[in-house]
């Protein structure tokens, strides 16, 4: 095992995992001079998608026939599955390995894209290396692995939310779940297949099995599909063949809104017994294969008996804006983890964290607020003149992915002092909003009737304004109205 | 499927009238979301809040700066900004770690008429907040 990088001993930071969120966390840490070690059970770079998904492509685009260079800031917003870096080499790995004519990625051209991202960027893993435990030593917390303990001021675990989560329903663990679903192309030919849950992984098995010439296909799952988030949901062109079959009757298709209340074992077959609360029969589905598509947990091994405060029954870390645990300072979380550190949620619209194309921006967010507290080197905040600050923003409503990703979670946020205004960086919008520095964060919102629309937030004497400016029907925000409404709204911030 | 919240969710009087299955699809129907002590939930004057059912924790109201009121298991806020359109007139700030039901404002109409027995129960208690705060002046 010599060779080896990152032998067990002390370090800044430890990083957990060697997905998306680990590479990417470790890429900009590495980028910032902070000391680290990266950690992975794997012997080898894709996390998740060395696994999952298990039928279909990815619901993200890669559209590589953009009007801008690859190599381009703005070409993020046409690909929403590569990691990003400042170099070019490093930069829109997806769609140089994603197949002819093809707009959404495999499993296998996510993995091969990490792996260069890995390879080229030179991201040094100790694959095989389990962390098992936990515990906190003074100021350090220490990681023990297979290979021995790692020491550290903070641990970023890029772990996933990918391990199989059931609800306690009686027999339910009689169902095969999602992740130990065979990938056999005939597997579920001429089966009547009842698969418990409505999210993306129920619908992708679902389109799966349509695919593999299902018999009898119900999902089932006491929440009704919401039309209004399925609207802005990337499954809807993707995945929903058996809910639009079974919105326009086709025989043997079913979604149901009813709970599973057990599951028993008939012969061969199954049993599962439904309620749906607006019926009085209860209504008992036969099938001859049960899947539980009832989502998944973060591996969080023993941090819950050290004090990290959860959310969803246990699956996910409660977090603060900078991807901490809320209650246990030190332990933070990158890759689609992230998920749990909700933003304002206006109208209900969450983030993309859970996607590659939110929390590559939310990795960057985390390794400068690590480079910040962990090592005290403040990074460059650039002082804007003050007639470059509309057009600044402007421009950045306009050409930001960051903003275009994750809509009304990530802002762009300039600092007022003194007459001095300073671009802050891109910035969960959260901390502007519940911060309490004068200044403006620009950001791209869906309003209530799910229109983008470009909305600023301005602090001045301690008084925060939101103004939502009209939409542009292409997205456009660089017209005359953007830029007259701008100068208004910050005359007074900016002393004009 | 989350069985500890139905169990708590049936002991909230906002609730009081549901049956299981009901208690079960408000479960599925809600997010639940968790504040740190000191993290805002609503914001006074931003728009697009969601209404919040506390299922564990303390909460403070806070207008302009003001401490107000302080609000505990089974109280709810958000539903007048929900129901009215209107921005929130108040910041509610956890104070301790906070655990609550959330559902976003838009939703909070539909959701009230397909069970009655909620809004009345939410009626009452708007009911008597209008009577406590007459008395006052």
């Amino acid at each position: 095992m010599t060779g080896r990088p990152f032998p067990p001993g002390d370090y800044d930071v430890v990083v957990v995992g060697s997905g998306p969120g680990g590479l990417q966390t470790s890429y900009f840490l590495g980028r910032l001079g902070v000391r680290h070690a990266v950690l992975s059970a794997d012997d080898g770079p894709g996390g998740m998608f060395r696994r999952f998904p298990l039928f279909e492509r990815l619901i993200s685009w890669t559209h590589a026939t953009a009007d801008v260079p690859l190599s381009s800031r703005e070409f993020e917003a046409h690909d929403q599955n590569s990691l990003i870096a400042d170099e070019p080499e490093l930069r829109a790995l997806v769609p140089t390995v994603l197949a002819e004519g093809r707009r959404r990625p495999a499993r296998e051209e996510m993995e091969a894209s990490l792996r260069a991202f890995a390879e080229r960027g030179g991201i040094a893993v100790r694959y095989g290396s389990s962390w098992r435990s936990t515990r906190q030593d003074g100021d350090r917390l220490v990681l023990a692995t297979d290979d021995g303990e790692y020491r550290c001021r903070a641990a970023v675990l890029a772990i996933g939310m990918t391990e199989p989560w059931v609800p306690e329903v009686p027999g339910l663990e009689l169902a095969h779940h999602y992740v130990n679903v065979e990938n056999r192309p005939d597997r579920y030919r001429d089966r009547r297949v009842v698969i418990v849950g409505k999210r993306n992984s129920a619908f992708e098995i679902g389109e799966g099995v349509v695919r593999q010439g299902v018999r009898e296909l119900t999902l089932v799952s006491p929440r009704p599909p919401d039309l209004g988030r399925l609207a802005r949901s990337p499954l809807r062109p993707w995945y929903l063949t058996a809910y639009d079959e079974h919105v326009r009757g086709a025989p043997g298709r079913y979604v149901l809104n009813a709970s599973v209340e057990r599951v028993e074992r008939v012969g061969e077959g199954y049993r599962v017994h439904t309620l749906d609360p607006t019926r009085a029969e209860p209504l008992v589905l036969e099938a001859d294969d049960v899947i539980a598509a009832t989502g998944f947990e973060a591996p969080l091994r023993d941090l819950p008996g050290l004090g990290v405060a959860t959310v969803l029954d246990g699956r996910l870390p409660a977090l603060t804006p900078y991807f901490e645990s809320l209650t246990l300072p030190g332990v933070y979380f990158a890759g689609n983890v992230t998920q749990a550190a909700l933003g304002l949620r206006k109208h209900g619209v969450a983030s993309v964290s859970s996607m590659v194309c939110g929390f590559r921006y939310n990795a960057r967010i985390l390794a400068r607020q690590l480079a910040e507290t962990l090592t005290g080197t403040r990074p460059e905040r650039p002082p804007v003149p003050p007639d470059r600050v509309v057009p600044y923003l402007l421009s950045e409503l306009d050409r930001a992915p960051e903003l275009a990703m994750q809509k009304g979670y990530l802002a762009r946020v300039l600092s007022a002092a003194a007459g001095e205004v300073r671009d802050e960086g891109i910035l969960p919008l959260e901390v502007f909003v519940d911060g309490e520095r004068d200044g403006v964060a620009a950001t791209l919102e869906f309003d209530a009737d799910e229109e983008i629309r470009p909305v600023l937030y301005v602090r001045r004497g301690g008084l925060l304004r939101e103004a939502m400016l009209p939409p542009h029907p292409l997205r456009r925000y660089d017209a005359l109205v953007y830029r007259e409404a701008l100068d208004d709204l910050l005359r007074p911030l900016l002393g004009g | 499927m989350p069985d500890g919240i139905v169990d708590r969710l049936a002991q909230l009087t906002l609730f009081g009238d549901l049956r299981w299955p009901e208690l079960e699809a408000v479960a599925h129907t809600f997010e639940e979301e968790v504040f740190g002590a000191g993290q805002r939930v609503l914001r006074q004057g931003i728009s697009g809040g969601a209404f919040y059912v506390i299922l564990e924790g303390e909460a403070v109201v806070v207008i302009d700066g003001e401490e107000r009121s302080r609000l505990g298991r089974g109280d709810y806020f958000g539903e007048i900004s929900a129901l009215t359109g209107g921005v929130p007139v108040a910041d509610i700030r956890a104070e301790t770690l906070l655990r609550c039901l959330s559902l976003p404002g838009p939703q909070l109409e539909p959701f009230l008429l397909e069970r009655p027995t909620v809004m009345l129960r939410m009626l009452q208690a708007e009911a008597r907040r209008l009577r406590d705060s007459n008395r006052w002046q």
